[in-house]
């Protein structure tokens, strides 16, 4: 107790946390600024209370049963030390969420891209935005003086291959595309070919949004990811889940079954510059232990930022103590 | 998950307490939590539950006794029931005017699925009344949104107005109601760009573009595995344009999709329409008792149980059994057991309402002729050969006769009698069955086959449907 005070108090740590201040200033304003209001010096610990604090984790749309496990704890809590003031939970509270996602992890959100030639390969429900997290990477990674290839994989949507291709021809990067309607894996091996051939370090695979209890598609992006496997030692470097911060309890399902097809290294969260919390992503990476890597937060090429489940919580919850 | 869905925490819950009479205010709140958590894990937004469960509990303990349902099928009665009319009741009329042009707007998030939504739309007027649609291109952000539209309008063979992408929205909107009206045109979909919903020059730009056209409808175009959010999403749309509905999509996931349940009941817009798939015609009137089911994950069994009591009269039905079972069941029992089947209504419909049949009866056959056709041969039995079955087995003029009598193949007549005996067949090996051991999530799985042979489709439009 205490120790997560201090590491609050500290300046560093304030400024490390004021990005995510700033880029989740609704979120933290909605959602976590009720607990704020609930833990306040004076008020009863009761069921009424734990009900309401069950509600502020929902609401952030964190799995119901990481909340449910949370609540519970808090309760064990107040049981054993005997606390009786509502304010006394905030450091609880914190201190709960730290041991949960952040003490004894050491999570590399740095992608695999160090290879001869690395493919990333992305993946995700429809509308979740590969195609623009895409583009981000590829300015990312261009940036830092790799040559990158974007490929087109999702063969299937109207436009889709031109979207990618426009986001090429911004970014500056290379971009291999076959017709719409090819088999997404033969784009893939051909894309492999070709990017060996032009000395290309970083390929980014597009493939076509698909929803998880779709059978055949799910087969075909098992089929995408085996060609791709069979063509590069060790490949795809990272398997990369889009997921859209919006999504609700439905993004556990995807997370568990595209895990299973094609082995995830990450989950890309798009969409966080809105109200949505994307608290789901930590309930994945509680139950899967599939690190969140990237957060997209906004259209531009740059707004693209490298996941700290650290600087989250500083963030979300600086507030509170 | 140990329970996926509130008909088996309810089911639970009622197995604590069956025997009870009267349930007591406690276990009701018992009950109640259970409702509360699957809920939301449905995404259901949390205040929206709270109020659910508080208004079903207060209905639960006013509740007289209805005659035949215990205590805790009452509750589960009620939860269904103010759930479907939290959905909106009864299913919701669309705008479209046969006589002059219909302009319709769709709005909402970035890969909510809007442009896709935009094709179905202009199909379903098409097929539906005629229309002759017109799809105008006001995404000028999203790079190559105009070209999806496009190639959709292409594949569709419905013509598609756009401007590229250095025109304002505003702008092309008056242009192309212009067109419209010149071109005859009687049905126009206009595709915005997705948006935040707090991204107010943005949201500026929507409230241009209703100024400019004054729309027949603003849909709000929502996916249906958006979380918590749903609510301030819809608000926030709903507070700046006044969206006069609401088009759910991707609801062919396995999403519960309570977010509809929280977007109908905070903002009060029905829900029209539902994108059930990729495929262009995956789109279909939004019916609220269907999306009740599916947020409880049960089947409609009410309605199914409420069908069976109407119609059945419990002491033919014992007879039949204890018939099959012994293997005496004949041709007069089966046109009884036919008639009552269609008292209940088109078997189709009868199959959708039980859980898990829902996808069979997509690839069966179910065809209500057939019953006519069954019904028209075993007319043309004599009395001697419809209380004995033997006699058709063993004669084949007798089947030649039944065949020309009823206007059928002998073919017809030889599955009828097929059909007879597998029926019994499969009846005495249900009943040695131990309902224990039926698989909740495929019902169907340990089930004797009784249906006839399905024949294999040729080449036709369902032949290598990928895509589903």
């Amino acid at each position: 107790m205490g120790f997560i005070k201090k590491l609050f108090q500290t300046k560093k740590a304030k400024q490390r946390a004021q990005k995510y201040r700033i880029g989740m200033e609704k979120t933290r304003e909605r959602v976590f600024g009720r607990l704020d209001e609930l833990l306040a010096s004076g008020t009863p610990i009761d069921e009424a209370l734990f009900e309401e604090i069950e509600e502020v984790f929902i609401a952030a749309d964190m799995g119901v049963d990481v909340v449910l496990a949370l609540v519970e704890h808090l309760r064990d809590t107040v049981e054993t030390k005997a606390i009786k003031d509502a304010e006394d939970l905030r450091e609880e509270i914190v201190e709960a969420m730290f041991e949960r996602y952040v003490q004894g992890d050491i999570v590399d959100t740095n992608l695999d891209v160090d290879h001869p030639l690395s493919v990333l390969l992305f993946v995700g429900v429809n509308g979740v935005g590969k195609t623009t997290t895409i583009a981000k990477v590829a300015h990312l990674l261009t940036a830092q003086g790799k040559r990158v290839m974007m490929v087109a994989g999702d063969t299937f949507r109207a436009g889709a291959i031109n979207q990618l291709r426009v986001w090429s021809e911004r970014v500056g990067c290379d971009f291999f595309s076959k017709p719409e309607g090819s088999d997404p894996s033969s784009v893939m091996f051909d894309a492999i070919k070709k990017a060996r051939e032009s000395n290309i370090d970083v390929l980014l695979c597009d493939t076509a949004g698909r929803l998880q209890n779709k059978t055949n598609l799910m087969k075909e992006l098992e089929k995408i990811h085996r060609v791709i496997g069979r063509e590069v030692e060790n490949a795809p470097h990272e398997t990369l889940l889009v997921l859209d911060a919006t999504t609700g309890q439905n993004g556990m399902n995807q997370a568990k079954v595209f895990n299973e097809v094609t082995c995830l290294s990450g989950v890309v969260l798009t969409k966080l510059d809105g109200t949505a919390k994307g608290g789901i992503a930590l309930a994945i990476k509680e139950t899967l232990n599939i690190p969140i890597k990237l957060i997209g937060l906004g259209e531009k090429l740059d707004d693209l930022d490298y996941f700290d489940i650290e600087e989250y919580i500083y963030g979300m919850f600086s507030d509170l103590v | 998950m140990a329970f996926d869905h509130l008909s088996d925490r309810l089911q639970m819950a009622l197995r604590r307490m069956t025997g009870k009479a009267r349930l007591t205010e406690k276990d009701i709140e018992e009950m109640m939590r259970d409702v509360r958590l699957s809920l939301l894990e449905a995404d259901v937004n949390f205040a929206v539950v709270k109020k659910f469960t508080k208004a079903v509990k207060e209905k639960a303990l006013d509740e007289k006794i209805i005659k035949g349902l215990n205590p805790s099928q009452q509750v589960v009665k009620i939860v269904r029931d103010e759930l479907r009319d939290l959905l909106g009741g009864d299913t919701a009329e669309y705008a479209v005017k046969s006589d002059s042009l219909t302009t319709v707007m769709l709005t909402g998030l970035q890969g909510s699925g809007k442009t896709t939504t935009a094709g179905k739309l202009a199909l379903y007027m098409r097929k539906k009344h005629a229309a002759k649609p017109l799809l105008v291109a006001l995404d000028v952000y999203r790079p190559a949104a105009v070209e999806q539209l496009m190639t959709l309008g292409k594949q569709l063979d419905i013509p598609v107005f756009e401007k590229g992408t250095d025109v304002k929205p505003e702008s092309i909107a008056k242009e192309a109601l212009a067109y419209a009206k010149e071109h005859g045109h009687t049905f126009v979909i206009f595709d915005t760009a997705g948006r935040l919903h707090i991204d107010e020059a943005m949201m500026d730009e929507l409230t241009r573009i209703k100024e400019t056209l004054k729309p027949d409808e603003i849909f709000l175009v929502l996916d249906a595995m958006t979380g918590q959010d749903a609510v301030s999403v819809a608000e926030h749309f709903h507070g700046s344009l006044g969206v006069t509905g609401s088009i759910i999509t991707k609801l062919d996931g396995d999403t519960r999709g309570g977010a509809a349940l929280s977007l109908r009941h905070v903002t009060g817009v029905p829900i029209k329409f539902m994108g059930l798939g990729e495929k262009l015609d995956a789109l279909d009137v939004f019916h609220p008792e269907r999306m009740a089911g599916r947020i409880l994950g049960m089947g409609d069994v009410m309605t199914l149980i409420d069908k069976v009591t109407d119609n059945v009269d419990e002491d033919d039905m014992m007879n039949m059994m204890e018939k099959m079972a012994s293997g005496k069941f004949n041709y007069n029992d089966f046109l009884k057991q036919l008639k009552m089947i269609k008292r209940m209504g088109s078997l189709g419909g009868l199959m959708k309402l039980i859980p898990g049949m829902g996808k069979l009866t997509k690839n069966a056959n179910i065809d209500d002729k057939q019953i006519v056709y069954i019904e028209a041969m075993i007319q043309s039995m004599t009395k001697q050969e419809r209380k004995n079955p033997e006699l058709l087995k063993r004669n084949s003029s007798r089947r030649r006769r039944i065949a020309q009598g009823s206007g059928r193949r002998v073919a017809d007549v030889n599955r009828l009698i097929e059909n007879l005996d597998q029926q019994m067949q499969s009846f005495k090996r249900m009943s040695k069955m131990d309902p224990n051991q039926i698989d909740p999530k495929n019902p169907m799985k340990n089930m004797p086959s009784q249906a006839p042979k399905q024949r294999k489709k040729g080449k036709g439009k369902n032949r290598g449907g990928f895509r589903f």
